[in-house]
């Protein structure tokens, strides 16, 4: 188990070489000269060059990409060009706390609320809940999230007044982002949920615990659920990138200011520093959520084998 | 019609899924055809006397804040949302059924190359490398095209990789390789013709999430820009007039929730029905 895990993590030590590359180059790709492109048009040909100097755009291309990992090693993501601040602080004070805490609400939400409706529509099976509930997910999976999110604000926000449109902090602020996070994950896990337990609910073992007299609820909870869950875990962790990608739409649409509405900000203002700096930490809090989920899905299921 | 060609249309009939979605699809395709003879107006005709009507019996879906007919543009941003779509998934596809194959046929240091690529590429959350593509090259409809292939070319590699694997053991190939031919025929003319229901299937399921892709793009104003009719933008700039006005965003996500779900039902289908052994 320990080798399992140690090869895992060192696994992810390409990947996170490939993907420093990937965002090294951002800055080479940009048309043009990148010096020029961050001085601004108006830039005259010595500020340029100071500029290009100061950045070591003049040095081999091999030899700025291994200063660059040397700067990321050490917590160095840079200085964004429109506040000037260091991007680490920018991104660590208080932005990837409220991305983190809005994404594990997300996946919390959609655990749940994946769960419930899982289970009900499979104990449930062809009942008239059971097809609404089954319908409601399909469409959970095909609907825009964005659109969700702008729905979900007239219904609850204008129509009815019950919660605030924008905002971070409060309990009620917290709950359409959370929703509009959570509802497509959930459509997923319900599914899921709901194929899984049915296909367990056939097994031998089941019968035997139904032959000796296990009432349904034991039948469901202890024996059934265990097994049914496990293929889960996966799921929750592929879900994971999804909601790092839906924290974007969801923090810009409620004005939250965590990385994903940084991310935004920051392109639009073309600050390719601070858009290198915020890939690159939801990059690797993804291979680190994924690595952590592997080894979670090897303890829980001793029987998979990953070469 | 001969009778064989007749119960195969039975089949593809009965298959629900791939029914309806199918007409669904085609529906939003003569949409963007035919859009200059179905929209009642110039979608980008503006109005200052006419601006954040209602919907009417004029104006079926209403006006927008410059007074244009939101039908119009719905009906023309099926264009830009369908074109998005398709060229993206053809490029990201033909990229990645290359890799693909490659990687599966000639195996050892070529397929770990092209596979770590594939990780690297994949370790870039949803539409995260397509925010850097857009953050590199600017914003714009073609920018657009290029990062949602970019996102799309992993999956292709790595589904036509594991099939290339399938097929390669077969004997057929071992024969015609006795017989002489090269690796650029053994893969043209023998290995991908049999790999192509699983690339048909993925490339029908990557244009309705390419299409959500670009949407999410043009809403967070970094995609396709005004003023393009864009079902996406058009939700952005509903939002700020959707307290009195919510047929603004109204219409166009439903827009694109129909044609996602279309798109999907389709690919499902079609996943039944050229892969019956992998559906449970």
């Amino acid at each position: 188990m320990i080798i399992f895990i140690v090869r895992r993590l060192l696994q992810t030590i390409p990947v996170l070489l490939g993907v420093s590359l990937v965002v090294f180059l951002m800055i080479h790709l940009i048309p043009g000269c990148p010096a020029r492109a961050m001085a601004g048009e108006a830039a005259d040909p010595v500020q340029i060059e100071i500029l290009r100097e100061q950045m070591g755009l003049n040095d081999p291309v091999l030899t700025q990409y291994f200063r660059f990992i040397r700067r990321i090693v050490t917590g160095d993501l840079g200085t964004s060009i429109v506040s000037g601040r260091p991007v680490v602080e920018e991104i660590f004070e208080a932005r990837f706390a409220i991305t983190v805490h809005l994404a594990i609400l997300g996946t919390l939400a959609a655990v749940i609320l994946g769960l419930i409706v899982g289970i009900v529509s499979a104990t449930m099976k062809d009942s008239f809940l059971d097809i609404l509930l089954m319908l409601v997910a399909l469409l959970g999976l095909s609907i825009p999230n964005f659109w969700l999110a702008v729905l979900l604000i007239i219904e609850f926000s204008v129509n009815r007044g019950l919660l605030p449109i924008v905002g971070w902090g409060e309990i009620n602020q917290m709950v359409l982002p959370t929703l509009t996070l959570g509802i497509s994950g959930a459509a997923i896990i319900a599914r899921m949920t709901r194929a899984n337990l049915l296909d367990v609910l056939n097994q031998d073992y089941i019968r035997t615990a139904r032959a000796k007299g296990a009432g349904e609820r034991i039948v469901i909870f202890k024996h059934a659920l265990r097994n049914a869950l496990i293929p889960v875990i996966t799921v929750v962790g592929l879900q994971f990138g999804a909601l790092l990608t839906g924290a974007i739409i969801t923090e810009t649409i409620f004005a939250i200011n965590g990385m994903g509405r940084l991310i935004i900000q920051s392109i639009t203002q073309r600050d390719v520093i601070m858009v290198q700096g915020t890939v690159l930490v939801v990059s690797i809090m993804f291979v680190a959520v994924n690595a952590m989920v592997d080894i979670a899905y090897r303890l829980v299921n001793k029987r998979v084998d990953l070469n | 019609m001969s009778v064989s060609t007749k119960r195969k249309l039975k089949k593809i009939f009965k298959n629900r899924q791939l029914t309806l979605g199918g007409v669904i699809v085609i529906l939003f395709i003569l949409l963007a055809i035919f859009a200059p003879l179905i929209a009642p107006f110039d979608p980008l005709e503006q109005s200052m006397q006419r601006r954040l009507q209602a919907p009417s019996g004029e104006h079926i879906m209403g006006t927008d804040n410059l007074g244009r007919d939101v039908f119009s543009r719905i009906v023309y941003g099926t264009r830009v949302s369908l074109v998005v779509g398709i060229a993206s998934t053809l490029m990201g596809g033909i990229v990645g059924v290359f890799f693909g194959v490659i990687a599966g046929y000639y195996g050892k240091a070529v397929d770990t190359v092209i596979m770590r690529a594939t990780d690297i590429l994949l370790a870039f959350p949803g539409i995260l490398l397509a925010l850097a593509i857009v953050a590199i090259l600017g914003s714009g409809t073609e920018v657009v095209i290029i990062a949602v292939a970019v996102w799309a070319v992993p999956s292709f590699a790595r589904i036509v990789r594991g099939s290339t694997l399938a097929v390669k053991k077969l004997e057929y190939i071992d024969a015609i390789r006795a017989v002489g031919a090269g690796d650029f025929r053994i893969i043209f003319l023998h290995i991908l013709p049999n790999v192509l229901s699983p690339i048909i299937v993925q490339a029908t399921l990557n244009v309705g999430g390419a299409i959500v892709s670009a949407a999410v793009l043009s809403f967070l104003g970094v995609g396709t820009q005004a003023p393009t009719p864009e079902w996406g933008s058009m939700v952005s700039t509903g939002r700020q007039f959707m307290l009195e006005n919510p047929h603004l965003v109204l219409f166009p996500g439903l827009a694109i929730f129909l044609l996602v779900v279309g798109i999907n039902l389709f690919g499902d289908g079609l996943r039944d029905h050229l892969e019956p052994k992998k559906t449970k």
